[in-house]
């Protein structure tokens, strides 16, 4: 990480602002108005549209591995979405996602 | 009728909030430890650790921040990709209106500090369950609902702070924040237009990896909206 102290409580403040002010839009500011349906359609998708592609270099290309895809950590991944959007729970992806992890690793090394 | 009797159900409003947010414990002591691990293995400082999880009290976009942090990323793009996996709040906030409206502005202005998934999610379910509940009683569960989530995500994110520092490198930190981000996404994979945006998301953003962090995903998660919003209209007028 390159930035200073400076910078990193810039990140933080702007991003506390920001991520208050998005929270209070309508019920401090904006009040009972309604919201152009294509707006409200767009900001649906926003999460789904932002982490996949976060995401999706790290799980081919991990720094950890200098950038060549691991097994460990492809097997690790589609077992996370899968139990993901099979149980529709966050956590029992969480959990079956890092036991995979460890469980692969191990079994790579041991190998 | 008494003091103590008009004071009452406030007070078990904030009672009951308490206790339908409890559960959600389970899920907070986790995301927030693993947060404070994963925050001061990327080289923030405690101070600014607990920075984030005081002053942005925002999950996912704690991570991503970090994540772009991590990246080298221009100040800019670390904000965007952070700010945008908060905008469905912007909705949570709408949907407050109708319920909170008419409260006094600090109650507002702390009910939007709190506005997260679950606290929005549990209450907008117990007012509409209950139309007659006042907008004393309907503040008093939202901040029930957020005493049982918020101290402990702060205090929490404390403890993976010192935990951090205890953790080889073996353990393979580098991918936990890669998982939780799936595991926090692929709940939401609920229609095709969801799978059509987070499918266009993935591609675009491998596609335009040369380019320099931040640009490639902002593009990426442009084309993805747009996709998602389109799949959808499609979809509804089929049905149609």
């Amino acid at each position: 990480m390159s930035y200073s102290n400076a910078e990193i409580w810039l990140i933080i403040a702007l991003l506390g602002v920001g991520t208050f002010l998005i929270r209070f839009s309508f019920l401090g500011l904006i009040g009972d108005r309604p919201m152009p349906p294509i707006v409200l359609k767009l900001l649906r998708f926003t999460p789904v549209a932002v982490l996949p592609g976060m995401v999706a270099p790290l799980v081919l290309w991990p720094a950890a591995t200098g950038g060549v895809p691991d097994p460990a950590r492809l097997l690790a991944a589609f077992v996370t979405v899968g139990v993901g959007i099979w149980t529709r729970s966050a956590i029992w992806g969480i959990v079956a996602g890092i036991s995979t992890l460890y469980l692969a690793l191990w079994v790579f090394t041991a190998l | 009728m008494t003091s103590s009797t008009v004071k009452a159900p406030a007070t078990s409003a904030y009672w009951e909030g308490l206790r339908d947010g409890s559960p959600f414990i389970l899920m907070v002591v986790p995301f927030a430890t693993v947060f404070g691990v994963v925050a001061t293995d990327a080289g923030l400082s405690v101070a600014q650790a607990m920075g984030f999880s005081v002053l942005v009290i925002a999950g996912a976009s704690q991570f991503a921040a970090v994540q772009m942090m991590l990246e080298n990323a221009g100040i800019a793009f670390v904000l965007l990709a952070a700010l945008a996996v908060n905008l469905r709040m912007a909705m949570y906030s709408a949907a407050l209106v109708p319920y909170l409206g008419p409260a006094p502005l600090w109650k507002r202005a702390l009910v939007a500090y709190l506005n997260f998934d679950q606290s929005y999610i549990l209450s907008v379910t117990r007012y509409e369950a209950r139309p007659e509940m006042s907008v004393t009683d309907r503040a008093a569960y939202f901040f029930g609902v957020a005493s049982a989530i918020a101290p402990l995500w702060c205090a929490m994110t404390l403890v993976g702070i010192f935990a951090g520092s205890a953790i080889p490198e073996s353990w393979a930190l580098d991918f936990i924040v890669p998982i939780m981000f799936l595991a926090m996404v692929s709940p939401m994979l609920k229609s095709s237009a969801h799978v059509a945006a987070a499918a266009v998301s993935v591609i675009v953003a491998l596609a335009l990896v040369g380019l320099p962090s931040g640009i490639g995903l902002l593009i990426a998660a442009c084309a993805a909206m747009v996709t998602g919003a389109l799949v959808e209209t499609w979809m509804e007028r089929r049905k149609a």
